[in-house]
């Protein structure tokens, strides 16, 4: 039992890490890898909004019927995602004001609809809460790489705080819209290739 | 009327949703394999666009607000979408059926895409009146159909390629998607 739940914790974090492996959830990666600050506070807003929808729906999934699980599985997400909106708006305000229409769109975020048709849905709710926590760490690990590698080049410093001397003259492509669709793809080559092998 | 056109001008090239804004990369990604069903889509999200973007704005101006409700702005929206693509869908397989066959598939995968509520939630914003957010919501879909039909003519090309392994699909797709980015980029001149 402990290994199993152990199994779909790991699972998220390289096997089928969101976004790479799944490629699901690319609109928030692309908009809020900007900077490290950001990108942290949208993985962890998703990973709760992840777990908790998962328990939710795992606890009700003999209770929905069949035919209409999409949309309660849409409400319990929106029910989190305004728990997240109100909280984010209270104590991180600045990075409530920074992440903007993207919080709300959490709803919309086809990896937590797609965990809970995949996942929660049919397991018990142990292991839907490790899987929720294991695709949510996942999520905010691909994008906190992501966005240093976007911010370090792009801006030339990381969290905000200057990493390369005063030669160095900021290669702002990346920080644009163009250089966030180029950065994913290239580093999802590079986990095709670190893959395959 | 000046005002419309250039609010138009704004949403469908400077403020692409999908290359700007990245908003609906998913489907952007999922449907421009081929050209067909990349038209489909692109017809598809005109359509629901349009209509949600009013009902949207019906529910905000009426409901919500007189009745000061504003922090349940996401739970309706999402209601809302969900149900209407669920009536037009219905309403298409008894009325207009060649246009139902048409459009499909694509239909029901449009309550998850972001670009509807994105755009929704952008009119809510901007604190567009109706008729803008009417103009500001069918400018948006013109620009994804035309980003999705332009990416999916420059796909079917790269299909032909030889691409090295690991770049094949998704991770050339991303890389491709980013040139033609680029080129709206230009439009940002404009503003």
């Amino acid at each position: 039992m402990a290994q199993s739940i152990a199994k779909e914790f790991t699972k998220g974090l390289w096997e089928e890490i969101p976004p790479f492996r799944l490629v699901l959830g690319l609109c928030p990666t692309l908009a809020v890898t900007k900077s490290v600050d950001t990108a942290i506070g949208m993985g962890v807003g998703l990973t709760f909004v992840l777990v908790c929808s998962n328990m939710i729906i795992s606890l009700l999934r003999k209770i929905i019927p069949d035919k209409v699980r999409i949309a309660c599985y849409i409400v319990v997400i929106a029910a989190f995602v305004t728990v997240v909106e109100l909280v984010m708006q209270a104590f991180t305000y600045p990075l409530y004001l920074k992440l903007g229409i993207f919080i709300p769109l959490i709803v919309v975020n086809c990896i937590v609809l797609g965990r809970a048709e995949a996942f929660a849905g049919k397991n018990p709710v142990l292991p839907s809460i490790a899987d929720g926590l294991g695709m949510g760490i996942g999520y905010t690990l691909s994008l906190t790489a992501l966005a240093a590698i976007r911010e370090c080049f792009g801006a030339g410093t990381l969290l905000g705080t200057p990493v390369f001397g005063p030669w160095f003259h900021p290669f702002t492509f990346m920080v644009q819209a163009p250089g966030a669709f180029v950065c994913l793809g290239l580093m999802l080559c590079i986990m095709n290739i670190i893959g395959s092998k | 009327m000046e005002n419309y056109i250039v609010l138009a001008i704004s949403c469908i090239f400077v403020n692409n949703i999908l290359l700007a804004q990245y908003l609906g990369n998913c489907p952007f990604l999922g449907t421009s394999k081929k050209m067909e069903t990349a038209v489909g889509m692109a017809m598809a999200v005109i359509f629901v666009l349009v209509m949600a973007g009013i009902m949207a704005w019906i529910t905000t101006n009426y409901f919500l607000k007189p009745l000061n409700l504003e922090y349940l702005t996401t739970i309706s929206y999402i209601l809302v979408i969900a149900s209407l693509v669920q009536f037009v869908e219905m309403f298409l397989k008894k009325s207009i059926p060649a246009l139902y066959s048409g459009l499909g598939i694509f239909l029901p995968l449009i309550t998850t895409n972001c670009a509807v509520l994105g755009v929704c939630l952008i009119n809510l914003k901007e604190d567009y009146t109706f008729l803008q957010a009417v103009v500001a919501s069918f400018s948006y879909a013109v620009g994804y159909g035309l980003a999705l039909v332009l990416f999916a003519g420059l796909r079917e090309r790269i299909n032909i390629a030889r691409v090295p392994q690991p770049l094949q699909d998704t991770s050339l797709g991303l890389v491709t998607a980013g040139m033609l980015s680029l080129a709206f980029f230009a439009f940002k001149g404009m503003a």
